[in-house]
């Protein structure tokens, strides 16, 4: 973090680009603010193109990037390829007007003031090349017409700023023609996949998900160790001991969510908090579920890079849930994950008639909106619960916590998941307090680390990216004593400690299932004088 | 290329068709180019290129259904959704479509940050979303009032039109409001893509050029009705032949006519094959007119294709004994 301006208070940025046309200024490529090229072995373990074909590996900051001699024809083949299978791709290349209603939306714009990172410069980038080699206005017209043709410099450009958008939709939500830069960032990467360009921190979480059923690469063994030393830690805490079946065939439901949460702080706890919401529903009603060590990834890191990657890491969860012969299944607190599920899953795998049209055993309530889909949102499912009265709850085990809501991008702008989870938060705290309207719902930022960018080498990009949420943060905590930001996903648990040790040290971060476990009132419970973590209740300081 | 030639070229395209307009004015033999030729090869290029891009778009498939959903989904019955910018079926689509298309929703939410002693401040910010909507129902309306030159007799409808447009009654022949409007809405449109430091980096000779085009076609048909005046009854002769296509060209009708001309011409020629297509986009654009129904609804990928899997099988190969030890069940001993 050593190059990023320690305190906020100094990032005084005017957002006034510099003068002069942008096709001439020269790309500065700054270490912290890219990651780092996937490893050729990584990329042909997964059977995508590892440069073998001519074998060059490529660093960053080197002039020349090592590219095939036909590079230019396999960029422009896969483009035209995407054009002609993606109205999306097609119809945001040609109608944007540079009306400007998007440029100042992106909170990499905001936390970095790069011009270049204003969501319509992002995409003109791709356009401009799209206008010179696909239109025959920007054939003749030529910069005229703000069309360039395809050379490496250009590259280089596209490459480096399609790595700094993290696919979150905030300028989409503004657009009037809704016209969607996460998509042609989409794009652009599953493009340059044809160069072998990408980056070593998503490819080698596909990498492993494929090959282990999770990104972080947990081999079956070591997944369910992580699990059960948790279960360990609920003893110690809760006071209760149980267990978890694996891989059960007949269960009635099947248990996913991101691998994220299985490894790391405060992720864990969340995840911990589902182990005991799961076993307080086993004990007072029955709820039968299982865990999948080879569907055990909900997230999908193949969606940063390709269709295709995407596709294949998806596809075990379906798969196991047929194998098992679950009715239907249930799916944890993750972002990208639930935009995933929402908007391409049954399309990538359907129609889904191996599975029952959800259910929920406890309360009876049919999940309508999920009846061709067959998944369920752990915080739909919770607030059906809670809304029947069929949870014991005490809020007052969070009364330490002043909390604000976070709503993660994919859930809000790729599913319109707003309400659900702060009427769970609602009903399981005390203090709940929002942050301005411009930076929630709808309009909420990204925690700057999304879309596979949550890597270590960039961290400057990650801070600055973060800001604008981290600044929404600091008002409440300055307003109202905020100090713990709830979120429904996993990126954001992994991203927020950073983010918040760096803007607001003295907020802490959780899953909201965590806030929901500490409320819940068990049957044959110890006494509750610790939280999930380990800390007394009563006088706990949350930290990020 | 920096603002200036972008500004320069733009405006230097737009003055030399009305020097070419003014020249063919005043040679009549190129006043039936001007007149009649250049209209109807602008109109069928209008035509043609607007359904042709349409089509065009029409050709790629929407593999995905991935509407920005900007308000709460349809879940729980107890859970309020929003209909309108996340809808859940046909109709609450085109509720959205209608507001995005005639009021211009999502620029209403427009706001403008700042920042101010290391706090980003996100003002509101109604002016672009006023300014687009004053520029498009004028241009609306004005095409709309153009029509009683083109039908005989003048429908109803175009009468009432030009009745309240001229409701301020200013001046003989009265000024129309539209007519301000569009001239001071193109007018900040264009200031603002000068002035403002990110509009002018963002902005390309593809956007000045629309605005000077607008701009000229306004003010000249502002000329035309206030100080250079033009025969009406012999430009009414014109037109109505044009429409009814039986093309007259009558004698003595002023050359601001047909300069006014060639720009319309121009913008009609120059739309299907630019930015002003968004007219015909914002229709099809799928991050709007799809329903957020994914979960409800299988929609189906025409080129979705088999890929390679990760076989449950073949995890189970893999590790196979560490299931085992660890007591995970497997399906094959
Ligand atoms: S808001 Fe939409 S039309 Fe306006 S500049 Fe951005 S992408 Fe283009
Ligand atoms: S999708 Fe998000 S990160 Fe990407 S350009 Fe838009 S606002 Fe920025």
């Amino acid at each position: 973090m050593a190059n990023i301006p320690k305190y906020y208070e100094s990032l005084n940025l005017d957002y006034k680009p510099p003068r002069g046309n942008w096709m001439d200024r020269p790309l500065n490529i700054k270490s912290g603010i890219y990651c780092y090229p996937a490893r050729p072995n990584v990329l042909a373990g997964i059977q995508m193109n590892d440069r073998s074909d001519w074998g060059k590996y490529w660093v960053v900051e080197d002039e020349d990037w090592e590219l095939p001699d036909d590079w230019k024809e396999r960029f422009l083949n896969k483009m035209r390829d995407m054009l002609d299978k993606y109205r999306t791709f097609k119809i945001y290349m040609d109608i944007c007007v540079r009306c400007g209603a998007c440029a100042d939306k992106c909170h990499y714009f905001l936390g970095s003031g790069d011009p270049m990172n204003m969501p319509v410069m992002r995409a003109e980038l791709l356009r401009s090349v799209y206008r010179g080699e696909f239109t025959k206005t920007g054939k003749i017209l030529g910069r005229i017409a703000g069309a360039r043709k395809l050379t490496k410099g250009v590259l280089r450009q596209i490459w480096y700023y399609m790595f700094q958008c993290s696919e979150c939709r905030r300028c989409s939500t503004f657009c009037p023609y809704g016209i969607d830069t996460a998509e042609i960032t989409i794009m652009a990467r599953e493009i340059m996949n044809e160069l072998g360009m990408n980056i070593a921190w998503i490819q080698e979480s596909c990498y492993k998900c494929i090959h282990t059923g999770n990104h972080l690469g947990l081999q079956p063994q070591a997944y369910k160790e992580c699990i059960d030393c948790m279960l360990g830690d609920i003893e110690e805490n809760v006071g209760i001991s149980f267990d978890v079946s694996w891989n059960r065939k007949g269960a009635d439901i099947l248990f996913v969510t991101p691998s994220g949460d299985v490894f790391a702080e405060p992720g864990i706890y969340t995840l911990a908090g589902y182990l005991l919401l799961f076993e307080y529903l086993r004990k007072e009603y029955g709820f039968d579920y299982t865990w999948s060590t080879y569907a055990s990834e909900g997230g999908d890191f193949g969606y940063f890079t390709a269709n295709d990657i995407a596709k294949r890491m998806n596809s075990k969860i379906y798969l196991e849930a047929k194998r098992l012969g679950v009715k239907w299944i249930l799916g944890g607190e993750c972002g990208h994950m639930w935009r995933v599920l929402n908007q391409y899953m049954t399309t990538w795998h359907g129609p889904v008639d191996f599975l029952e049209e959800p259910v929920s055993p406890i309360t009876g309530t049919k999940f309508e909106n999920a009846k061709a889909h067959k998944m369920v949102h752990i915080m739909e499912f919770t607030a059906d619960l809670i809304k029947h009265g069929k949870l014991k709850l005490d809020p007052s085990r969070n009364d330490r916590l002043r909390v604000t809501y976070h709503d993660s991008c994919n859930p809000s702008r790729g599913m319109g998941l707003l309400e659900e989870p702060r009427y769970v938060i609602k009903n399981v705290c005390n203090h709940f307090y929002e942050m301005p309207e411009n930076t929630l719902r709808d309009q909420t930022f990204c925690c700057g680390s999304g879309s596979g960018l949550n890597a270590s080498e960039n961290m400057e990009l990650r801070m600055r990216g973060g800001f604008p949420r981290q600044n929404a943060v600091r008002y409440v905590r300055d307003k109202y004593g905020v100090n713990m930001l709830a979120c429904i996903c996993a990126i954001d648990r992994a991203a927020f400690p950073d983010a918040q040790r760096y803007w607001n040290p003295d907020v802490g971060c959780t899953g909201i299932t965590e806030l929901v476990a500490n409320a819940l009132i068990m049957e044959g419970e110890g006494p509750r004088t610790n939280n999930l973590r380990g800390f007394e209740i009563a006088t706990w300081e949350p930290k990020p | 290329m920096d603002v200036k030639v972008s500004l320069g070229v733009s405006l230097g395209a737009v003055l030399a068709i009305v020097l070419v307009a003014l020249v063919g004015a005043q040679v009549s033999s190129l006043q039936l180019v001007f007149g009649i030729l250049v209209p109807y090869a602008a109109f069928v290029i209008f035509i043609l290129g607007f359904i042709y891009r349409v089509v065009d778009w029409g050709r790629s498939p929407v593999p995905f259904r991935i509407p920005t959903t900007c308000g709460q989904q349809k879940t729980l019955p107890w859970i309020k959704r929003n209909k309108l910018e996340c809808p859940s079926n046909t109709l609450e689509v085109i509720g959205r479509m209608i507001l995005e298309v005639f009021a211009f929703r999502s620029l209403f939410k427009h706001t403008k940050a700042e920042m101010a002693s290391g706090n980003i401040i996100y003002g509101g910010s109604k002016w672009l979303w006023l300014g687009a909507l004053a520029f498009h129902y004028s241009f609306l309306i004005i095409a709309v009032r153009h029509l009683r030159l083109f039908v005989e007799p003048v429908p109803a409808f175009v009468n009432v039109l030009d009745l309240v447009d001229g409701m301020l009654q200013i001046g003989a022949p009265t000024l129309y409001i539209t007519d301000i409007l569009l001239i001071g809405a193109v007018s900040y449109l264009f200031v603002r893509r000068v002035i403002v430091p990110k509009m002018r980096y963002i902005s390309l000779a593809n956007d000045y050029f629309p605005l000077f085009l607008i701009l000229g076609i306004g003010i000249s048909g502002v000329l035309m009705r206030f100080f250079i005046r033009v025969d009406i009854v012999s430009v009414k002769e014109l037109t109505v032949g044009l429409a009814s296509l039986h093309p007259v060209l009558p004698e003595g009708i002023g050359a601001i006519f047909f300069v006014h001309v060639a720009l319309v011409s121009t913008l009609f020629a120059y739309f299907p094959f630019s930015k002003l297509m968004h007219a015909g986009g914002v229709f099809l654009s799928p991050g709007r007119n799809l329903a957020n129904t994914n979960r409800a609804k299988m929609h189906v990928n025409p080129w979705n294709y088999p890929v390679k899997l990760h076989t449950y099988e073949e995890y189970e190969n893999d590790f196979r004994e560490k299931m085992k030890n660890a007591g995970i069940p497997v399906e094959r001993e």
